[in-house]
């Protein structure tokens, strides 16, 4: 018996994937080129589309491949925007410092957080985060030398330390910006090609069958949950530079940091690395179109969040790697066998 | 003695949140599901009852039938439309699905009401109160809500144990593969879970209406609040839930009493606490 596979021929799959790993190199050296041919109101948007791409990786690696659905993401992005504050005002420490310095701290953070977060399961593991988020939001707001509940402005001399002109200060952000993009990519692409890719697709395909292969899922899950905190954080911490104001709504929305989140993973395709490099692509597109249109634009991204799981889970990319075996960074691993032997 | 009656106030402000917490712990019970717009569903019973009084003049008694028949039919067509489609082994659907729900009705609210407060009169019952000592005075609608979740809760529990249907629900929780081959219908009977647990909703929107202000946006700490009260008390312990209910509100006014900050700070805290202590609640039963 044979099986066959609707795949077309792996010829054209391979000249397609060759075109589109073509393409996504080409805009790579049109985003690093950007500062010379985009405007300034195209590059803050550039800016935002990588620190959303960022967060869309971060996520997908979370819950796409470690099981683990947070909507407690905001959380971090919050911690983080707040520390790079408390670091660069009242330590002292030189912003391009005190982004890297603030991701760590939240990463450390992350370690109880983790540890009481994990004691629930599933759905609940969701929410909880959520409680962790509106604690950490509550806590800001208490905290007077943070601006309690008004929230704190970066003082325009720190903001100077980056660059004098604004114009530089601009370009600047944008290349942190554009690392943050580049790296969350190369950093679960790489990550997905080593042991740990191997664990994660393993818990991803099926928990139990990888716990019985000897994966130590719970601690896998565990650093994974700790990593992406820690990005996310670095992400938060950016997000406020750029904003120069953090307030405890702000920098723990739930909105803006988790569910945009997940809707661009979900619609782009989760479990996939193409899958958040499209649904940001997708997100803003729309918003671009129907920002305007305020609550009806907010139901609309619910309408189609709740329409891709019911017509197909997968999402945009997921639903064509499915059909036509495509990858634009390829993940998987090819059994390098010899066909077996005929039976005499 | 502003201690003993912040506790007084807590424990009947607990009864408000078990009944938040019903609905959520029987579709867990039941269908092993999580409604993330659990919150927002009780803000919409609220609505709903401040639009069928305040709105259409319509007499409470009949307003609150009405509002408790429209989420008993909301809730089952919803359980057999759309949520029995994204049940099972993954859950990744119902977490979404439920999301995006609760963000399609808070903006559906916010497109129909507005971002405006809102609070349903409820004319003698806000004022009544009963004495107890010199501090301690125990409001008329506190104590009808207290009364409510207690008999709420001991209904659900006679109806879980005691009766052909309580006994099929229980089946289908044990094993929902298994109750088919009996000739059960799984999708009916999950629809059914989830109207009885819209029911509670109701009840829950209705005092809610009356009890605080409300907003559009005010689901998602309701929600909060109920899966609080459900960890608290242990997965699948209805009366779990109830004490569950009843810490997380004396919690919040013990903290309340310190500083008006530390209100909801203090009831995720405690929660907090409890989950590092006591991971599975304080009476569990699975």
């Amino acid at each position: 018996m044979t099986v066959t596979t609707p795949t077309m021929p792996a010829q054209r799959t391979n000249r397609i994937a060759l075109a589109l790993r073509l393409l996504l190199g080409l805009v790579t050296v049109a985003l690093a080129l950007a500062p010379v041919w985009a405007g300034r109101a195209d590059l803050r948007l550039l800016m935002e589309v990588l620190s959303f791409l960022a967060l869309a990786q971060m996520w997908n690696l979370l819950a796409g491949y470690s099981g683990l659905i947070s909507i407690g993401q905001q959380a971090f992005v919050g911690l983080g925007g707040y520390l790079f504050f408390a670091l660069a005002m009242f330590a002292g420490v030189p912003l391009l410092a005190a982004l890297p310095l603030a991701a760590l701290l939240t990463a450390l953070v992350a370690l109880p957080t983790g540890w009481i977060a994990f004691r629930l399961q599933g759905a609940y593991f969701a929410i909880g985060t959520w409680v962790i988020a509106e604690v950490f939001r509550l806590s800001a707001a208490q905290i007077g030398a943070l601006g309690g509940g008004s929230g704190i402005s970066l003082p325009v001399d720190l903001a100077r330390s980056l660059a004098e002109s604004r114009g530089a200060r601009e370009v600047v952000m944008y290349y942190i910006a554009f690392a943050l993009g580049l790296v969350s990519v190369l950093l679960v692409w790489m990550l997905l090609r080593s042991r740990w890719g191997l664990a994660l697709t393993a818990i991803r395909d099926s928990e139990p069958a990888a716990e019985a292969v000897g994966v130590a899922t719970r601690k896998v899950k565990f650093l994974i949950y700790v990593l992406t905190a820690g990005v996310t954080g670095l992400v938060g911490g950016f997000i406020f530079l750029q904003k120069l104001r953090i307030t405890p709504e702000a920098a723990f929305s739930i909105n803006d940091w988790t569910a945009f989140v997940i809707f661009i993973v979900v619609i782009g395709g989760i479990g996939t690395i193409e899958g958040p490099i499209i649904g940001v692509i997708v997100f803003f597109a729309l918003r671009e179109v129907a920002a305007d249109w305020g609550t009806w634009y907010l139901i609309g991204m619910g309408a189609i969040a709740i329409a891709v799981m019911l017509i197909d889970k997968r999402g945009i990319w997921g639903a064509v790697k499915a059909r036509y075996g495509l990858s634009i960074l390829p993940v998987g691993r090819v059994l390098d066998a010899a066909p077996p032997a005929k039976p005499d | 003695m502003v201690w003993v009656n912040a506790i007084v106030q807590g424990v009947l402000l607990g009864g408000l949140y078990a009944l938040f917490a019903a609905g959520l712990s029987l579709m867990f019970g039941v269908m092993r599901f999580v409604n993330l717009a659990h919150g927002d569903f009780i803000v919409t019973a609220a609505y709903l009852m401040l639009a069928l009084v305040t709105g259409f003049g319509i007499h409470p008694a009949f307003a609150v039938l009405f509002v408790l028949m429209a989420l008993a039919s909301a809730g089952y067509l919803n359980q057999r439309i759309l949520l029995n489609r994204v049940l099972g082994a993954d859950l990744l659907p119902p977490v979404l699905v439920t999301f995006g729900l609760s963000i399609i009705i808070q903006n559906a609210l916010l497109e129909v009401f507005s971002a405006d407060s809102r609070r349903l009169n409820a004319g003698w019952l806000d004022t009544a109160s009963f004495r107890l000592s010199e501090d301690i005075s125990i409001g008329a609608l506190p104590l009808l809500m207290f009364v409510a979740a207690v008999g709420v809760i001991a209904a659900m529990q006679f109806i879980f144990y005691r009766t052909a249907l309580g006994r099929m629900l229980r089946a289908t929780s044990d094993d929902p593969e298994i109750v088919p081959l009996m000739g059960g219908n799984n999708a009916h009977i999950f629809a059914i879970a989830t109207l009885i647990a819209s029911v509670v909703v109701g009840i829950a929107g209705i005092f809610l209406a009356m009890k605080t202000n409300f907003d559009p946006a005010a689901g998602p700490a309701r929600l909060l609040f109920a899966f609080e009260a459900v960890i608290i008390g242990g997965l699948g312990s209805l009366w779990g839930t109830l004490l569950g209910g009843v810490i997380l509100g004396v919690a919040q006014t013990i903290g309340a009493q310190i500083d008006a900050g530390y209100q909801i700070l203090a009831g995720h805290l405690v929660f907090l606490a409890i989950l590092v202590a006591r991971p599975r609640g304080l009476l569990p039963k699975m």
